[in-house]
């Protein structure tokens, strides 16, 4: 016994692969995602990232390979069953409901876990349960002054936040984060990434972003993807030594 | 008591002492207005909370009056006790096979499933000796209610009257249930209902079965009314016609399709008065449709959504007056 608790792996694939007609999108990917780190997905744009994304969260069926959430095998599973099993997603574009207040759309993204759709009615208002989530949700994330605001008004970066927030309405224990600095400013990048800092506790988190210098600063572990393969998956001292890793991808950074 | 409630409560009011001052025509047109209330009501329910466009409704407001005829012809007296929750059962029975099947399209595929399926009902009463082919079948016995004869004006007014208010109300109440924000969640972004763990399938599938439920009490009411159907309450002009309704009330809520309705009576009415336009009234089909499309260009949100485009409007002039006069 080395005293240390063996690591918590909350999400398995393997050998990953989704093919469109003779392309290979993502080929033969295997990832394990562990409690309590973040492991960032970089590579250039059509490198596979938003494939392994969209494999992972149950939107696209993969052609082959195998995906396991908290131990069990859920490759078959659709994506609604998949996000009430504690698996949570943002979108790389905002999905926020841009009519609804900031506690309506955490509300009703903490609804999916109290789904009585035959109590018709009882306001959802009234419902005790999702309201407490969806506080807990938008404080957690920073937008506990802004409950009333209509979603739709806020300010860009107070957007991403909401995404994320709706995300753990669910009570989710794996996040997987598409993009969420997309066209952020310093400022707001910095928030953010305390927020991914502090929810890395409890939760394991896959990020795919294109801010190097934010991925370098936050990342347990770092996955390559190359042409939808994994050129190399380490840690980020060992990745921005990687030779191949330089030519390919980094250009010197 | 918000302004819209305020509204809703007007509306009921002035319905309820509308037979005082109504002669038979009045009453008789105010009747099918509120039915066709009712059937916008269904299909917002659809339309503009849901985001699923059908263009069948008709075919669940046919199967309910004929379910009505035929079955109410068979006895003696028959009670609309149990004869309206039939009609209803029977239109939603048929809207929840004809959902599972064209619920799995989407949009314009979505739209002309359902319109597809509308036409087949159509023609299996048009056809077939079932329905009494194109010259219809006549309910010689109005059905009973608790002892009220409804084919007397005045009860059938009555009764309509007291279940567009319960419609309403059931819808008001539904939309802002969970059930209801789900189905705002699945017209926004039904995607991201997915990834947030909703099984849209069977809300949309509720959704589009209740909405067929509704939409045959309709039929009901309709069937009861005239004593008489025809295979035209099936026809894809009627499913058309209900469209038109809600969009000019305004989509988003049960204000909208009452609104709709009966301003689309109103205009209907208006148009083919031949005080007004003489021999014009022939053409009535066409003012209609220019007043409709004028409406629809100048007012994005309806008639219902009217006060808040004039306050914007106030507002916007006001700040722009305000930024005159600081330059």
């Amino acid at each position: 016994m080395t005293g240390h608790p063996a690591p918590e792996v909350l999400l398995r694939c393997s050998g990953l692969t989704r093919r469109w007609g003779g392309l290979v999108a993502v080929a033969d990917v295997s990832i394990e995602l562990q409690r309590g780190t973040v492991h960032a997905v970089i590579g250039t744009n059509g490198a596979g990232k938003s494939t392994l994304i969209n494999m992972l969260s149950g939107e696209l069926p993969p052609s082959a390979g195998r995906i396991e959430l908290l131990g069990r095998d859920v490759t078959g599973w659709p994506q609604p069953r998949r996000a009430r099993a504690g698996l949570g997603r943002s979108y790389q574009r905002n999905t926020i409901y841009p009519e609804f207040t900031v506690l309506e759309n955490c509300r009703l993204a903490a609804q999916s876990r109290w789904q009585r759709p035959w109590a018709w009615w009882q306001a959802a208002d009234r419902c005790a349960d999702s309201n407490a989530s969806a506080h807990e949700a938008a404080s957690s994330v920073g937008l506990a002054e802004q409950l009333d605001v209509v979603a739709g008004a806020l300010s860009h970066g107070r957007k991403r936040q909401l995404e994320i927030a709706m995300c753990l309405a669910t009570a989710p224990e794996v996040l997987l984060l598409d993009e969420p600095l997309a066209g952020m400013g310093a400022e707001e990048t910095d928030r953010m990434l305390d927020l991914l800092d502090n929810l890395r506790r409890g939760h394991a988190i896959l990020l795919v972003e294109h801010d190097m210098d934010a991925v370098f600063r936050i990342a347990d572990r770092i996955t390559v993807m190359v042409n939808g393969s994994v050129l190399a998956s380490d840690t980020p001292e060992a990745v921005r030594r990687h030779e191949q890793v330089q030519e390919a991808y980094l250009g010197g950074h | 008591m918000t302004s819209r409630t305020g509204f809703v409560v007007v509306v009921f009011a002035a319905l309820a002492l509308y037979p005082l001052l109504a002669g038979s025509y009045g009453l008789d047109l105010v009747t099918k207005t509120m039915i066709y209330a009712i059937l916008a009501l269904s299909l917002e329910l659809l339309v503009g909370s849901t985001g699923l466009v059908c263009f069948g409704q008709a075919a669940f407001f046919g199967i309910g009056a004929y379910v009505a005829v035929l079955l109410g012809g068979r006895v003696e007296s028959p009670s609309a006790l149990w004869l309206a929750p039939a009609c209803v059962g029977a239109a939603a029975l048929y809207a929840l096979a004809v959902g599972a099947l064209s619920l799995r399209t989407r949009g314009v595929y979505f739209i002309m499933v359902t319109l597809a399926f509308a036409q087949m009902a159509y023609y299996v009463v048009h056809d077939t000796p079932l329905g009494g082919g194109t010259d219809g079948i006549y309910l010689n016995q109005p059905p009973l209610l608790l002892g009220l004869d409804l084919g007397r004006p005045l009860a059938i007014y009555g009764t309509t009257l007291a279940l567009l208010a319960a419609v309403f109300a059931f819808l008001a109440l539904l939309l802002r249930s969970r059930f209801g924000r789900a189905l705002a969640g699945i017209r926004i972004n039904e995607q991201r209902m997915r990834a947030t763990g909703f099984s849209t399938y069977p809300y949309k599938l509720a959704a589009f079965t209740l909405s067929g439920g509704i939409a045959g009490l309709g039929g009901f009411l309709f069937a009861v009314k005239d004593g008489f159907v025809n295979p035209e309450l099936l026809s894809w002009h009627l499913s058309g016609a209900l469209l038109v309704m809600i969009i000019l009330g305004g989509l988003g809520h049960p204000r909208g399709a009452l609104v709709g309705a009966f301003a689309f009576a109103l205009l209907q009415e208006l148009f083919k008065s031949e005080a007004v336009w003489g021999p014009l009234a022939r053409h009535w089909n066409l003012g209609l449709g220019l007043t409709i499309i004028a409406t629809v260009a100048l007012l994005p949100r309806g008639l219902v959504g009217l006060p808040r485009q004039w306050r914007e409007a106030l507002v916007g002039r006001a700040a722009r007056g305000a930024a005159g006069a600081a330059s």
